[in-house]
Formats: structure tokens, C-alpha cells, sequence
């Protein structure tokens, strides 16, 4: 195991991050062919709406993901991290505007009441707010200027984003379904992997 | 029985049967010059037109039949179509009792031996806010009822669908209480908007949307008009339903299209119809566009209130 992690750390170090914006954008592009294609299935707006918002939340998972895989493991990602939360952003601001555009075309009387009167959609909109200052401050200016703590402190405004991106999903399915459960339990284990006493835990 | 339906259609409204057969050598004609190569397998049930078919655009075949709330199936709008080939539609009979004359295990068949089939073109509208027009083939369900004859004192009629985990997959996890469970007033039920469908576009209905027998009343949301039923019981109390067991704040027993009262997750307000790259969104009516028929029915109830 520790050969495994030492032989990813030393694999990933040789990938610089930017290729992760290019392979972020992939999806977009296949789905915008799909799209045109007819290949989206019977309702292609539906379709998209949720496959941008499902990578949205898993790109958030993955960002979550590094700081436990770092001490749980050893594992070491963190230079990736900024382009994770960047590309959840944009497939964030992607999933607001085919909701806004092409499912609710701009029926802004229904839209401003959905999104007081909807619970999913409140909170949907209130983690997009809380990603603002984070994807406005990922970057090495708005680092310096912050300062290593501040801009710490600032960006754990991610777990309530994380949090409210897999409970939007909980709450906007009909009935106790399974996929969207499953995604909040690995969101509040990645949380509760951050609590003092499970942070020290060593799996390697 | 107390309330019973009547009909201002009488006999000589009917089609008579050898113009309606020469109506369908005609189709039959048409679609072998392959203009309507686009219905599939058009006219294989002998139907009759209905004055309660809408004159809207019914959507294609492939959107009907590819996007389905099934849950017994599968929560995706596509699992229906891919898993409902599953199940075993043949032998088929509904168990009716509970207050009626001739209660008794029904064999599909003679529930529909000599029963006049319709072609009923309806309006549909999902509780989640999406929308169709669909060709239909049934029959009313007030045709059964009589036949069975209701008892008086009955106030409700109950349907259940198949519980059989064995075909149907989504039925291995709890999403909702199986078997799937709604009803009806009687006066709901003997309304000549509700029929049970037996076919869709002159075909034999496809699993995935409720074979061999469901119910349609197109006034209420979708989720009411049960799929695949083998159980029918007359009532004098308000019988469960499986979406008000799970949520009664969401799903009420009524459930009427009503663009004027929201459901706590979807403004009601608009609908998207379904059909081409973008649905385009529309109004919704007010009863799914059949206020004529039935606003009737609902007279002086706060209807925010009997959601």
C-alpha cells in the first residue's frame, strides 16, 4: 500500500493541473454533441440540467476529497485541488443556466418564486452563492493578499457548499432514492473525516 | 346504486361497425403507401373515436413509450423502457371486491369481452410538471363498474398494482410502499373522462406504460392513474395511496391538475411539453383543460385544501 501511494505520488507529480481543465471540459463538449445528435434521450433539457449538476457535485466530492486522502493515505493531490473546485464552479454556473434559459426559458415571475417557495432550489442557489468568493479567490493574487490563514479560513466555505449540493439532490428526487443518498453519506464522511479525532487517523 | 352516470350518448351515436371497419381498410391503405410510416402498427385493436379526444397533436410513439415514471421499474425515466420487458403480462385478471354485487377474480379477457374499445386522445400532465398528448385505447371504467354492479353505501374505489419483485426490479428496494396503491371518488370513477386503457396507438399498451390494463383520468396528475392493476375494490372510506403514504404533504388524494396550487416542489404554474430538442413551456389549464367535464364534481370545495 505504501509503495502504491508513493508510486501515485510520484506519477501525479509529473501531471501538471492544467490538463485538468481540458479534461473538465470534455463532458461538456460530448453533451453538447449529444445534445445535437438527439441522443440525450426523450427529454434532452432534463437530461442536461442533471447531468451538469451530478458532475458538479462529484467534482466537489473529489475537491473535498484531497485534504482526508492526504492524511488518511499520504496521498497527495493538493496541487490539483484549485482546478477541481474551478471546473465544479463552471459545471455549477452550467446547471444554473439550462435551468434558467432552457427549462425555465426566463419565466422570471415562476423562477423568483421557485426559488424562495422550493426548498431544493434555495438551497441549490445558496451553495452556488457560497462557491462565489471561493472561485473569485482561487487564485495565487487573491492568496497572497489573504494571506495563507484568511484565505484558509475563507475557503471552508466549501463544506456548506458540498453540503448543500448533495442535499439539494437528496430533496429534489421523489421518494427515498438511492443515488443521491449515497452521494450525501460519502459528503458527510469526507466532512466527519475533518473532525479532530478522525483526522489523525492513519489508514497507511 | 346512488350516483349513477347518464350518458346524453345514445346508440345511434355510436360508429356503426361497418363504417368504422371501412375507416380502418382506409388507414390501413394510407399506411401501406407509407405516409403514416410513422405510427406504428396503426389499427391492430378495433377502436372507435371518441368526442372526448383532444384535437391536439398526440406526441410520437418513441416519446410515450421511452419516458415513464414506473417506479416499479426503476426511478429513471428510462428504466421503465428498458426492464419492463420483463414482466409477464399473459395470464392477467384483477381481483374485484370489496362493495359489489359480483365480487370475484376476473380474467382479463372477459373484463374486456365485448367492450366497445375507444381511441381516447388525452391530455396528460406530470405531477412534476411535464406534459403529453396521448392516444389512448380503453374503454370506461364505468362500463366495469356496472357490470359488477356497485353496492350502495360505496363511496370510493381502490386499485392496486402487480407486487411480483421477481419482475418487477424496482420493487427490490422500498422507494415508495409496494404494492402501489390510489383511488378514487366514485363519482371520480363513473365520470366518462376515466377509462382503463388497455392499448396505445391502436396497439396493445407496452409494459412500460402500465400493460395489460391501467387507468387514465387525464384531469389529475399522472401518478393516479395506476399501471398494470389486479386489484379494484369498492370502499366507504377514502382508501390509501402509496404517494400520500409517503408524503401526504406533497401528494393529496385529490391531486387534480390546479395551476393555481402549487406542489411544494414544482410551481404548478407552467408545464413543459414534452417533444422536440427544447419542451417548450406552457400554460397549464386548469383540470388539465377538462374543467368543462368535471369542475362539476369538485363544487364548493376549497380545492387548496382538497389538494
Amino acid at each position: 500500500m505504501t509503495s502504491l501511494v508513493q508510486s501515485l505520488n510520484s506519477a501525479t507529480r509529473k501531471i501538471p493541473a492544467w490538463i485538468l481543465y481540458v479534461l473538465g471540459m470534455v463532458p461538456v463538449a460530448a453533451l453538447t454533441l449529444q445534445l445535437f445528435n438527439g441522443q440525450l434521450g426523450i427529454d434532452p433539457v432534463k437530461t442536461l440540467e442533471h447531468e451538469l449538476g451530478e458532475i458538479a457535485l462529484q467534482l466537489l466530492i473529489a475537491g473535498l476529497a484531497i485534504t482526508p486522502l492526504r492524511n488518511a493515505f499520504g496521498l497527495n493531490l493538493i496541487k490539483f485541488r484549485r482546478a477541481i473546485g474551478l471546473l465544479a464552479f463552471a459545471y455549477v454556473v452550467m446547471h444554473l443556466g439550462v435551468w434558467l434559459f432552457l427549462d425555465m426559458q426566463l419565466l422570471m415571475q415562476q423562477i423568483l418564486k421557485d426559488l424562495v417557495k422550493r426548498w431544493y432550489i434555495t438551497i441549490g442557489m445558496f451553495g452556488l452563492l457560497l462557491m462565489i468568493p471561493l472561485a473569485l479567490t482561487s487564485n495565487n493574487l487573491s492568496l497572497r493578499k489573504l494571506g495563507a490563514a484568511n484565505w484558509r479560513k475563507l475557503h471552508k466555505l466549501t463544506y456548506g457548499a458540498v453540503l448543500a449540493g448533495a442535499i439539494h439532490y437528496v430533496i429534489l428526487v421523489k421518494g427515498w432514492q438511492l443515488e443521491p443518498l449515497i452521494y450525501l453519506a460519502i459528503v458527510v464522511l469526507l466532512l466527519a473525516m475533518r473532525i479532530p479525532p478522525l483526522k489523525r487517523v492513519r489508514l497507511v | 346504486m346512488s350516483k349513477t352516470f347518464k350518458t346524453d350518448l345514445k346508440w345511434s351515436d355510436v360508429t356503426p361497425k361497418a363504417d368504422f371497419l371501412n375507416r380502418r381498410q382506409l388507414m390501413a391503405g394510407v399506411g401501406a403507401a407509407g405516409l403514416i410510416a410513422s405510427t406504428p402498427a396503426l389499427g391492430k385493436i378495433a377502436t372507435v373515436k371518441s368526442r372526448y379526444s383532444t384535437s391536439e397533436k398526440p406526441n410520437s410513439f418513441e416519446d410515450i413509450t421511452k419516458y415513464n415514471n414506473f417506479y416499479e421499474f426503476g426511478t429513471g425515466k428510462d428504466d421503465p423502457a428498458k426492464y419492463a420487458g420483463a414482466l409477464t403480462t399473459d395470464p392477467w385478471s384483477i381481483k374485484i371486491d370489496g362493495m359489489v354485487d359480483r365480487p370475484g377474480t376476473y380474467d382479463l379477457a372477459d373484463i374486456t369481452k365485448g367492450v366497445t374499445m375507444e381511441e381516447r386522445i388525452y391530455r396528460f400532465r406530470c405531477v412534476e410538471a411535464w406534459a403529453m398528448v396521448i392516444p389512448w385505447v380503453g374503454f370506461e371504467l364505468s362500463t366495469l363498474l356496472k357490470r359488477v354492479g356497485v353496492k350502495s353505501g360505496a363511496k370510493y374505489v381502490a386499485f392496486e398494482t402487480l407486487e411480483r419483485p421477481s419482475e418487477m426490479i424496482g420493487q427490490k428496494r422500498r422507494t415508495i410502499p409496494w404494492p402501489y396503491r390510489e383511488g378514487l371518488r366514485l363519482d371520480e370513477a363513473m365520470n366518462p373522462l376515466t377509462i382503463l386503457a388497455t392499448g396505445l396507438y391502436g396497439d396493445t399498451l407496452p409494459n412500460q406504460n402500465g400493460a395489460p390494463i391501467r387507468l387514465v383520468v387525464p384531469w389529475k396528475y399522472g401518478f393516479k392513474s395506476i399501471k398494470s392493476i389486479v386489484r379494484i375494490s369498492l370502499t366507504s372510506k377514502q382508501p390509501e395511496s402509496s404517494w400520500n403514504m409517503l408524503q401526504p404533504s406533497e401528494y393529496g388524494f385529490y391531486s387534480n391538475v390546479n395551476p393555481n396550487v402549487d406542489h411544494p416542489r414544482w410551481s404548478q404554474a407552467s408545464e413543459r411539453k414534452i417533444g422536440g430538442l427544447i419542451a417548450k413551456r406552457q400554460p397549464t389549464l386548469m383540470f388539465n383543460g377538462y374543467e368543462k367535464e368535471v369542475a362539476g364534481l369538485y363544487k364548493g370545495m376549497d380545492l387548496a385544501k382538497f389538494y
